[in-house]
């Protein structure tokens, strides 16, 4: 390191730096999540993969059942997406928190809801979107028609984000406490509830013909809903966490 | 200016300190130096708002920093004991994520320029996990050069840095008190930092 002896000279006074908009904040934070993610693919692929096997035991524990099978698929889909996408929930601030980005996060001139924001939807395109593309595909595992298919595509897309913005506040709220994987899935899983419940209800009305629009529409609202508070709640959380 | 008036801290159910206050103009330095655990660090997490005040006020060119929100954010530089570096990116892109957070754009010749200057050249490109502790220190200290902020809060900056960083350290926060800048900061060991009106605080337990 002889280099820096060289450096002693004096620096220019400011290097005159430029300024970056709100955007630009916000697609640094999701660049960034997205760049760890590709040099961490393990992390990545675990949630997939469990997602993948778990829906993929229920068929051969039950036996070619095509009639059971078609019923339960909605609930078995949805569940293990669930469960998926809470695998990887702990590990979204707790890195951050772990080496001091998040301080530096909070003392970002840039408001924290909106870094918050930047980091579950960079979550969402890690663990959420694998799902919804790889559902139909397993979907198949249980004899659903292509029109089913559709609508369990569509529900994931709507549900997928809401689990990632509800399971942010459970992250914020359990960062820091020990044991806090065990104490993460009772936070989450019931505020979970509703988007199980029309997720897979509108796969299960389009089967029985009774149309889906309805389920998903309030899957819609519950995610409009969630995307005001979520980010809000996961900021007071971590506000909370860090003092 | 920073003013701080009857701060009082408790971890736990220990009074770490009360009472203290003091005032840094501007160009002016404070030394914060005390016994582990004496809460130097508590100190300086209230300073730039991470904690709140167990009583008194901290205030920032007359206003509270509570009611200063992102504008005191924007004042301060703070450089705790983690560097905030993620391992698995290389220096360069971890230096140009810290300045999107500060809600700078450093573009990628500026960096490795930057890089350059704290010592690191050729090893831009380099996982951070590859690089030893002193210059991991270096990436986060890379982040004095082009921060606008004016108030630089520094919780042990010459920790694992070598003779010749801790000297470029000084210099460079000289020039910054020289340019009219403040800086707070907690050393265990003697620094040659000239300029500036220099205060000491000594935190007893």
């Amino acid at each position: 390191m002889s280099a820096i002896d060289a450096v002693v000279t004096p620096m220019p006074a400011a290097t005159s730096p430029a300024a970056l908009g709100t955007l630009g904040v916000l697609v640094a934070v999701v660049r960034r999540d997205l760049l760890l993610a590709l040099r961490r693919k393990s992390e990545v692929l675990t949630s997939l993969f469990f997602f993948v096997i778990v829906v993929s035991l229920f068929p051969l524990g039950i036996g070619p059942e095509m009639a059971l099978l078609r019923i339960i698929a909605p609930g078995v889909l949805w569940v293990a997406a669930l469960l998926a996408a809470m695998l990887s929930l702990s590990r979204l601030f707790a890195a951050d928190h772990a080496d001091g980005t998040l301080e530096q996060m909070l003392l970002s001139p840039a408001p924290l809801g909106l870094l918050v924001t930047g980091k579950i939807i960079s979550h969402w395109l890690v663990a959420g979107l694998p799902l919804v593309l790889i559902a139909p595909l397993l979907g198949l595992q249980y004899d659903l028609a292509p029109r089913a298919l559709g609508v369990l595509v569509l529900s994931l897309l709507i549900g997928t984000p809401l689990l990632s913005l509800i399971g942010a506040i459970g992250a914020a709220l359990t960062l820091g406490v020990r044991g806090g994987g065990v104490l993460l899935s009772l936070l989450t899983l019931p505020l979970y509830i509703p988007a199980l419940i029309f997720g897979a209800g509108a796969v299960e009305a389009d089967i029985s013909g009774l149309g889906a629009a309805g389920h998903l529409s309030l899957l819609a609202a519950l995610l409009a809903l969630a995307g005001f508070f979520a980010p809000w709640a996961t900021t007071a959380a971590l506000r909370i966490a860090l003092e | 200016m920073l003013t701080a008036t009857d701060l009082a801290c408790v971890r736990g159910d220990r009074r770490l300190f009360a009472g203290l206050g003091f005032t840094l103009e501007s160009g002016g330095r404070l030394h914060v130096t005390g016994e582990n655990g004496s809460g130097k660090t508590s100190l300086l997490r209230m300073l730039c708002g991470l904690s709140p005040a167990e009583a008194g006020e901290i205030r920032w060119q007359g206003e509270t920093i509570a009611n200063l929100g992102d504008a005191y954010r924007k004042a301060v530089l703070y450089l705790g004991h983690h560097n905030a570096l993620k391992e698995e990116l290389t220096a360069l892109e971890n230096l140009r994520t810290t300045a999107a957070l500060a809600g700078v754009a450093v573009e990628a010749l500026e960096g490795t320029d930057l890089l350059g200057r704290v010592g690191l050249a050729g090893r831009e490109e380099l996982p951070v996990r590859f690089l030893s502790q002193g210059q991991k220190r270096r990436v986060a200290l890379s982040r004095l050069l082009w921060s606008p902020s004016p108030l630089w809060i520094l919780d042990e900056p010459f920790v694992a840095l070598d003779s010749a960083a801790v000297n470029w350290l000084a210099d460079v926060v000289s020039q910054h008190l020289s340019r009219g800048g403040m800086a707070v900061l907690t050393s265990h060991q003697e620094v040659a930092i000239t300029g500036g009106v220099a205060q000491t605080l000594r935190l007893t337990q």
